[in-house]
């Protein structure tokens, strides 16, 4: 494989970084190459102290990110009792599983979690279709009020009522003490659609136009050569969207306190480890005292708790990685 | 090729005139191309002059387009006439026209008691102290004092994970292990799956008197009985600041190490063979490399920063730490809906409103000042 100077990337750049054309025959260039390849394998002193400081900082990184995690599971599977004694790190020291028992034997916490098992697939589900169908009306290049409609909705990611308004609105709309305040509401939100849009208008327009010419009409145009072609951003927004449902905790106190059929995990779990704080966080002192109170006592309890919560999402998300990089970046560099 | 394309243009320009209007299905290669450019041609004469045929293939669009308007004016904007709100002494009656009309006006009232200037003028009468006279205001008026905690917190919290996630983007991209590199990828992006409720109660048990850090102080002997951070109002910023580090650095490097990977390999080469090191090829090509995706994302974030002050705080604050906790989203939540004063709430929400638009466009403009594209 001879250089060409004209088309090798690698001389070109040279000559861009060392001022005007480069004027190096080919020959040159590849003695340079396989200098540049000899550089990255022989490492002076400064290289090793970089990648040794640079790998300590990373497993420190890992360490702290992984360790309140695995310490939370340990505490889970102790024993309620022993583990007021402190020192639980990694591992269980006493094995039991009572504490996963009370949690699954609470009322409430039953509740929560089928609500939210509930609204998050519907929430998605809803969310997905309403975000999709708006992103594919604003990203029509054909279409009439393209930019005014485009305009209108970025409006909304910047300009909101407040809580306040918010809620006196779903008051009237008799959203508040009701299941479809976590659906209706946040149907749409700005950001996804711009995201959803930006990779549509990325598709080639050939596409719709021969569709067009097989006498497609526009909503055939988006079940049947657009959505397939979104999977992939579809997957970003459906998990964007899913994880903000299984995690939200404020509607629920905000407009469903009243309600204790429509409470959401979250919710629950809020409210188990603020009963424990309010208890005192020294837990160590009182040990005699809370175990007297109960028999399973709360920091195993609420660990228990915590892991039923965070699992579903633990399980997913590493399968669901490329999704979330691909959408990421769209939405955050384009906006 | 174009030429090719004329001239099936000129020979089947009534056939496919004709197909395209009908819609109808089968034809040669050649004819297919020449008919899509044909129609193509027409398609634009038609989107600048409106025919009935281009509405009625839009009607779709127009209705779907309608839905989604008057969900947002019901969603989006309907709650901005509820600003309103803010300049009545706001009653609910039985439905919101009636309580809209029906409420007293009573002006700028209830921002006079939310920024409480006469405090700030009084101490500035006795004490000619500009800076002295603000530090009177904000230990008096509460609401000065949530302005205050909001920004701060805000500022913290975004100069450090930006800086953090930075930090953690070019650090990782320096690995060259593949497998080292996804997991500590993949764990970076663990905690922002979590809610700020778990993270909190996680916090919690760390910084507890059986917690690991206490037993770390006190193996060292830094203390002698465990430490109550939560007691002090010194340390309650710097925690939410490491919380927000914690959950997010790795997902918010997500960016930046895409944005990393799309500089020119040959920039690096380049350096090498001037005997660039690695800390040098970062300095003067990493770092300039990413620094249009840092503009845009700090551009974005600064417009965030109000909102950004609301879950950890309110999670995590006690009665102790409230002089330095409370933000404005938390003294909404308790004078607005809490003690049902809903006017002084919707004031304090639009003064939020109105400065996150001001900072947003604030740092749009300083964006493109300096040579940057900002977001509009």
């Amino acid at each position: 494989m001879s250089i060409n100077k004209k088309n090798d990337e690698f001389a070109l750049n040279y000559g861009a970084t060392h001022g005007g054309e480069s004027d190096l025959t080919a020959d040159e260039i590849k003695r340079l190459k396989r200098m540049a390849k000899k550089n990255t394998k022989r490492m002076d002193a400064g290289g090793w102290a970089f990648v040794i400081i640079n790998t300590i900082f990373l497993v420190v990184f890992t360490v702290i990110t992984l360790y309140p995690i695995l310490n939370t599971v340990a505490y889970s599977f102790n024993d309620g009792l022993d583990a007021l004694r402190g020192g639980i790190y990694l591992l269980p020291r006493k094995i039991s599983f009572e504490s996963y028992k009370t949690v699954f034997n609470m009322h409430g916490f039953l509740v929560g979690a089928k609500i939210t098992v509930f609204r998050t697939l519907l929430g998605t589900l809803t969310s997905l279709i309403a975000n999709a169908l708006l992103a594919f009306v604003i990203s029509r290049r054909r279409f009439l009020f393209r930019s005014s409609l485009s305009l209108f909705w970025v409006i909304t990611m910047y300009v909101n009522g407040g809580m306040v308004p918010v809620m006196v609105l779903y008051k009237y709309l008799g959203l508040t003490g009701s299941f479809w305040v976590y659906v209706v509401p946040g149907m749409i939100s700005a950001f996804n659609v711009m995201v959803l849009r930006t990779y549509m208008e990325d598709l080639p327009d050939e596409l719709e136009e021969s569709a067009q010419l097989d006498g497609a009409g526009y909503l055939t145009i988006f079940l049947r050569i657009i959505s397939p072609l979104c999977k992939p951003v579809y997957a970003t927004i459906a998990l964007f969207v899913a994880v903000w449902q299984w995690n939200s905790w404020f509607d629920a106190m905000l407009y469903n306190r009243l309600k204790p059929e429509y409470t959401t995990l979250q919710y629950e779990l809020m409210k188990l480890l603020s009963s424990v704080s309010k208890q005192g966080g020294n837990a160590g002192t009182s040990a005699t005292q809370a175990a007297a109170s109960t028999q399973v006592t709360t920091v195993s309890v609420r660990s228990a708790a915590s892991v039923v919560t965070m699992v579903p999402i633990i399980c997913v998300y590493p399968f669901l990685q490329r999704y979330f990089v691909t959408g990421l970046t769209i939405g955050g560099v384009k906006g | 090729m174009a030429y090719e394309n004329d001239q099936n243009v000129n020979i089947e320009e009534s056939e496919s005139n004709q197909a395209s209007n009908a819609s109808a299905g089968t034809g040669s290669g050649a004819s297919n191309v020449a008919r899509k450019n044909d129609y193509y041609e027409k398609s634009l004469k038609k989107s600048k002059k409106l025919s009935k045929g281009e509405l009625k293939r839009q009607a779709v669009l127009l209705i779907l387009g309608g839905i989604f308007v008057v969900y947002g004016l019901v969603f989006y904007y309907l709650p901005l006439l509820g600003w309103v709100m803010a300049f009545q002494n706001f009653k609910t009656k039985k439905n919101f026209w009636e309580s809209i009309s029906k409420s007293k006006f009573v002006g700028l009232g209830k921002f006079k008691f939310l920024f409480q200037l006469g405090t700030l003028k009084e101490s500035f009468e006795e004490t000619h102290n500009i800076f002295k006279s603000i530090k009177a205001w904000i230990d008096q008026a509460d609401f000065i004092r949530t302005i205050r905690n909001t920004f701060g917190m805000g500022a913290l919290n975004l100069v450090s994970s930006t800086v953090m996630a930075i930090l953690f983007a070019i650090l990782l991209n320096e690995v060259k292990n593949k497998y080292g590199k996804k997991f500590v990828q993949t764990v970076s992006y663990l905690p922002h799956f979590l809610s700020w409720i778990i993270v909190t109660g996680i916090l919690r048990d760390v910084l507890s008197s059986t917690g690991i850090v206490n037993d770390i102080l006190r193996l060292f002997h830094i203390v002698d009985d465990s430490y109550n951070f939560f007691m002090h109002p010194l340390w309650f910023w710097p925690i939410v600041a490491l919380s927000n580090i914690w959950k997010e650095t790795g997902w918010n490097a997500i960016i930046y190490l895409a944005a990393i990977t799309a500089i020119d390999p040959c920039l690096y080469e380049a350096a090498e063979i001037d005997g660039a090191g690695r800390l040098n090829k970062i300095r003067y090509i990493t770092l300039p490399g990413i620094a249009p995706t840092i503009i845009i994302l700090l551009v974005m974030n600064i417009g965030n920063v109000l909102n950004a002050g609301f879950e950890v705080q309110y999670l995590l604050g006690n009665g102790l730490v409230q002089k330095v906790s409370q933000t404005i989203d938390i003294y909404v939540l308790q004078w607005g809906i809490g003690k049902g004063d809903f006017s002084l709430g919707t004031a304090a929400g639009i003064f939020k409103s109105v400065v996150a638009i001001a900072l947003i466009a604030i740092s749009n403009t300083i964006a493109k000042k300096s040579g940057q594209s900002g977001l509009f």
